[in-house]
């Protein structure tokens, strides 16, 4: 059994322009996406309490407190596909760092 | 429906057989410490999704969720929304970098930042309490169902399913535990699409008609399908939807479940999976709980159970007979004995691994003895939740998962948000973030209505000096805010170097074992 020992120069890694890309790519999705998926999840409990206005009924007796509810099912699925995709493209930059600065140190051990 | 049928014997055996079978061939393959808690990590993306929504969807969301839909129309799909919408959390904030920097436990994530034993220990505590309380919840709930389903004592009960999940959990590890909770959910996902079309089929297929019908057949009428039939007050409803969309991130259990694969890819893969499969039961439940009321009725399905949880199971009865009753009731059994076998498995990694092996054989013990302490642990973690259980036959159960999720969002996510994104973030705020939201959340609760009412319907007879059942809108704030200031006023030199390591593992993967 062959065991190899891989090193890394962390501080190389994070002044790297290419890693740094990586943390910006990953903000520039992770942040806002988060902040509108509490700002909708919420806006279900809040507009349900402090208001009425959910009452009102949008497809014969099913009222909107239903739509609005069933909208944070189709709200977080999309988000799951969309981020999905943007993770993907996370891996690939993940993975030409790691290519760049990774040494494995090989050495046999039985 | 309480006699023992023919029917729901042979299925609730063939259940018990195969789980058994599994848990021999798992046996075999169960001899490092790695095999025990994480089934050596080789789970697929799809496997470990189904498992984690095995591991999630608890008897309490199967038979509370579609009960409280049932008798109180929308107000019993916040539960819904809040449980499948906490998986975003999960996605986007804890997954990737838990699977990164963590080996089996939360403590093993907070310690790859922080080497110290106070931070391990104190991690290890918070787990239990979680652990603790959910278990008591699920076990009482499972001991009532299963003498309201076959007829027998709850202590009988109680004791069946403690020593199914001990024998999967002690001799099978996390690869049986695995597949019990795959399988369940399959059988729980069959169940509830077999109930969804036979209603949806009564209604030809016409939603409106659907909660037209329903709202007809309950006494609240109208309001049925308005927000608002059982709530108190606004603050509550918010309070409980904090607590279920940040519990679930730092649930114990289903954060062990990313350590059982591979990478962050594929851990990342498994939580998509679960959220669909997670997200459709759900939507499930609307069928459920408006089929019940419609066709078995507000009374009956009082009279049965107060709060509603035998709804399902007469919703089978009446629809599909003496078969799909026995069918779901089996289904039921197995959901119990996968939640409650996850639960065992991740107290008992707590005590084996963070307690005993991290701490008092400070990360020496050879491989042997800490397979040996995972299973010693985790006959005493069954042994410890049956014989609280018993005695707890009579607590109100949803209180006891609420108070689960409350700690959970409050002491273990705001030490694992900070670990990964702050950088200023130090050993003294890691505890006092922890001991601030366990300590909030356990004092609100002892004064919260749950726990004192003035009619005497809760534990102690008196007028609650907390006035929310759920205190996450207090709590998550103070475990945060406790992380903060723990972390700005502690005499601690900023560790620039370790914050380097974990951020380019956790965003990277990067290992310095590989094996090959």
């Amino acid at each position: 059994m062959s065991n190899s020992k891989a090193t890394i120069d962390y501080e190389k890694v994070v002044s790297d322009s290419k890693f740094k890309a990586l943390m910006n790519a990953k903000k520039r999705f992770i942040v806002p996406m988060t902040i509108f998926f509490f700002l909708f999840y919420f806006s279900l409990p809040v507009l349900a309490s402090y208001t009425t206005i959910l009452h009102n009924e949008a497809f014969g007796v099913i009222t909107w407190a239903w739509v609005l509810a069933v909208a944070q099912f189709v709200m977080t699925w999309t988000l799951c596909i969309m981020y999905t995709r943007k993770a993907a493209q996370y891996d690939r930059m993940a993975d030409e760092v790691l290519e760049e600065h990774v040494q494995i140190d090989r050495r046999e051990v039985s | 429906m309480n006699e023992l049928n023919f029917t729901v014997i042979s299925l609730f055996l063939i259940i018990v057989a195969a789980t058994l079978v599994i848990t021999y061939f798992a046996a075999k393959r169960t001899n490092t410490a790695s095999e025990f808690y994480t089934a050596g990590g080789g789970l697929t993306g799809w496997q470990n999704g189904l498992a984690i929504a095995g591991d999630y969807l608890s008897a309490a969301s199967f038979l509370g969720i579609a009960g409280a839909i049932a008798l109180t129309g929308f107000e019993g799909f916040y539960y819904s929304v809040g449980y499948l919408v906490g998986y975003l959390v999960v996605l986007f904030i804890v997954a990737e970098p838990m699977r990164n920097i963590g080996k089996y436990t939360i403590a093993d994530m907070l310690t790859a930042r922080f080497d110290l034993k106070k931070v391990r220990g104190i991690a290890a505590l918070s787990t239990i309490t979680i652990v603790t309380f959910y278990m008591i919840a699920q076990l009482v709930g499972a001991g009532a169902l299963i003498q309201l389903l076959f007829g027998i004592p709850y202590w009988v009960a109680v004791i069946i399913v403690g020593v199914m999940m001990t024998t999967y959990v002690m001799f099978g590890g996390m690869t049986a535990t695995s597949w019990v909770q795959i399988i369940k959910a399959v059988l729980l996902m069959a169940g509830m699409f077999i109930i969804s079309l036979i209603v949806l089929f009564h209604v030809n297929f016409n939603i409106v008609e659907l909660f037209t019908q329903a709202r007809d057949a309950s006494p609240h009428g109208a309001s049925y399908l308005n927000p608002g039939v059982d709530s108190d007050l606004p603050l509550d409803t918010i309070s409980l939807m904090l607590a279920l969309v940040l519990g679930t991130a730092g649930l114990p259990h289903i954060l062990l479940r990313f350590f059982t694969v591979k990478d962050a890819k594929t851990a990342r893969a498994s939580v998509i999976t679960a959220t669909w499969i997670v997200g459709i039961f759900y939507l499930l439940t609307i069928f459920l709980g408006m089929g019940a009321v419609i066709f078995v009725g507000h009374e009956t399905i009082v009279a049965n159970n107060p709060a509603g949880n035998m709804a399902a199971p007469l919703l089978a009865q009446v629809l599909g007979g003496d078969l799909l009753f026995s069918f779901i009731a089996a289904v039921t059994f197995a959901t119990i004995l996968a939640v409650v076998a996850g639960l065992v498995l991740s107290g008992a990694s707590a005590f084996a691994h963070d307690l005993y092996g991290q701490i008092l054989k400070k990360g020496q013990a050879t491989e042997k003895q800490q397979v040996v302490a995972a299973r010693v642990a985790s006959l005493s973690v069954a042994a410890m939740s049956i014989t609280l259980a018993l005695f707890a036959q009579n607590l109100n159960v949803a209180f006891l998962v609420a108070l689960a999720f409350c700690v959970a969002a409050s002491a273990n996510l705001p030490p694992i948000i900070f670990t990964i994104y702050w950088k200023r973030f130090n050993t003294t705020g890691a505890i006092t973030g922890i001991l601030s939201g366990l300590i909030s959340a356990l004092v609100l609760v002892m004064l919260s209505p749950n726990v004192l009412d003035p009619d005497g319907n809760a534990i102690i007879v008196g007028d609650p000096l907390f006035p929310l059942a759920n205190p996450a809108i207090i709590s998550v704030p103070l475990g945060f805010l406790g992380a903060y200031l723990g972390t700005i006023f502690s005499s601690r030199k900023l560790d620039t170097e370790k914050y380097r390591e974990i951020k380019v593992k956790a965003n990277t993967g990067f290992k310095e074992e590989i094996d090959s």
